[in-house]
């Protein structure tokens, strides 16, 4: 095995594309498990820790860069009004130490189903910057899981950053598993209230080979809550919208039984979140509304 | 390969380290550091727990290359760290910290409560042992580390922010109560100490 530190990115991207087999390396915590275990031994590790930008974020106008190393951490910290969906998410991954360490490219770079970042990333409708020697890509989230832990990069591609609409509105994030700390999601949910363009995104976890958006139920609800008017008006959703909601969200999902949980249950919870964090984002936006109007 | 990096405030340096080496491979096999402990190799336990940079980290995810010129503080250099940040804010001189064969002799021996006689520790490791946190000890390490870590940020804890920061560490004996005990009891020493 060889240990590449690339002390720039120009160097980390000419190092990828001389050996597109080297395995890169920002927090370790999915990587090291897998030589811990002497599950992988790849002939090269890439260490991304060396290049400083990686590890820092923009907030810009309309959108927030996030650079590939952000640890979770500090999307916690930093981000919470921006990117609250992301910082909710961030706040059940592992434990302290693993957050400290770990960050989004690492997620996407996995790409395992199960990643915690990937719901709010499906309903923020980010963009990901990849690049090589090549040039730069940026691919729509939508277009970025194309398999169980597969990603649509090239082998001599590297992520460099997230680029995030900053929220306009609302954002959830629902996980279940058999305690707060330390749970690799048994299926998780997320959604962000789009006011400004009145539309609703999901994102769901560990339900299916990759992470998927919930497309149905986002259609159907975006269709209810325009022709009720319910943008305007800030009225609560009726129980009928939110079951039909979490039913169609609940159709999205192609989990499979495993040790963490049935398929079957898997369904079941999803829809049980799909309607929650409904109700919770849409008490949040009806309050906004509500504050504005008697301001 | 070569790594050369800070341990407990001291230029260390690692040979012919493999390059899918972990760090806490290298602290315990090759430093002869046995103080952070190896036992689940995937993050789940937190007994590995060093400060890395400041930042608590499992050190059996930290690929050894990925140290090279950083400044790892390990349970053995604990006390001493402690003792320079209560005293100078933490090091600025660089010649504190832990020299390689104190640590590797570095016992919890606490102060006779008789003759005054023993090791300074630092208020945490003073306050797991008051409170009985410790009975198999094999958590113990990780777990001083990441409560040192939350005091130093935060000095007076509230019940769910200690949950929260020792939410990675895993302890099989004692049923988590007194560890929450030992840490309540070092904020308040430290708060009566101010």
């Amino acid at each position: 095995m060889d240990f590449l530190r690339p002390a720039s990115w120009e160097e980390a991207l000419a190092a990828k594309a001389e050996h597109p087999t080297a395995v890169p390396i920002a927090g370790g915590t999915d990587v090291m498990v897998e030589i811990n275990f002497d599950h992988r031994r790849p002939e090269y590790l890439l260490d991304l820790n060396r290049i400083g930008d990686l590890s820092e974020w923009e907030v810009g106008e309309k959108t927030v860069r996030l650079g590939a190393s952000v640890s979770y951490t500090k999307i916690m910290e930093n981000l919470r009004t921006e990117l609250p969906g992301l910082a909710l998410a961030s706040h059940t991954v592992a434990s302290p130490q693993i957050r400290n360490r770990g960050g989004v490219g690492g997620n996407l770079g996995t790409a395992s189903p199960a990643g915690d970042a990937h719901p709010a990333l499906l309903s923020s409708g980010c963009e990901v910057e990849v690049e090589s020697v090549r040039g730069v890509r940026m691919i729509p989230i939508d277009d970025f899981y194309v398999g169980v832990k597969r990603n649509a990069m090239e082998p001599d591609e590297l992520i460099r950053a997230v680029h995030l609409p900053k929220a306009d509105g609302p954002q959830q994030f629902s996980k279940v598993g058999t305690r707060n700390a330390m749970v690799i999601a048994v299926c998780a949910f997320g959604i962000a209230l789009h006011p400004e363009t009145r539309t609703v995104r999901t994102g769901i976890g560990s339900a299916a080979p990759t992470p998927v958006r919930a497309r149905e139920a986002e259609d159907f609800l975006t269709a209810a809550l325009e022709e009720g008017g319910f943008w305007e008006s800030g009225a609560p959703i009726p129980p009928s919208v939110a079951k039909q909601f979490a039913q169609l969200a609940s159709g999205a999902c192609n989990p499979i039984d495993d040790v963490r949980g049935s398929a079957k249950y898997r369904r079941h919870a999803v829809g049980i979140m799909a309607r929650r964090t409904l109700g919770w984002t849409w008490e949040s936006y009806r309050g906004n509304e509500r504050s504005a109007q008697c301001a | 390969m070569r790594v050369n990096f800070t341990v407990n405030g001291r230029e260390q340096q690692a040979d012919d380290v493999w390059e899918g080496e972990s760090l806490l491979y290298v602290l315990r096999e090759r430093m002869g550091l046995p103080g952070s402990k190896n036992a689940c190799e995937q993050g789940e336990c937190g007994s590995c727990t060093v400060r890395l940079d400041g930042v608590p980290v499992c050190s059996c995810l930290v690929a050894a290359g990925q140290v090279e010129g950083r400044d790892v503080v390990t349970v053995e250099g604990l006390a001493d760290y402690a003792k320079q940040r209560a005293e100078h804010g933490g090091c600025g001189t660089g010649a504190c910290g832990t020299s390689l064969d104190a640590a590797k002799q570095w016992e919890a021996r606490p102060a006779d409560s008789q003759t005054g006689e023993g090791t300074q520790l630092s208020p945490i490791q003073q306050a797991f042992i008051d409170a009985g946190a410790v009975q198999c000890g094999f958590c113990t390490p990780g777990l001083l580390v990441a409560a040192d870590e939350l005091l130093e940020r935060n000095s007076e804890p509230s019940d769910a922010d200690i949950r929260e920061a020792l939410s990675g560490n895993l302890c099989r004996c004692t049923g988590y109560e007194k560890i929450l005990d030992a840490v309540r009891l070092a904020a308040a020493r430290e708060g009566e100490a101010v």
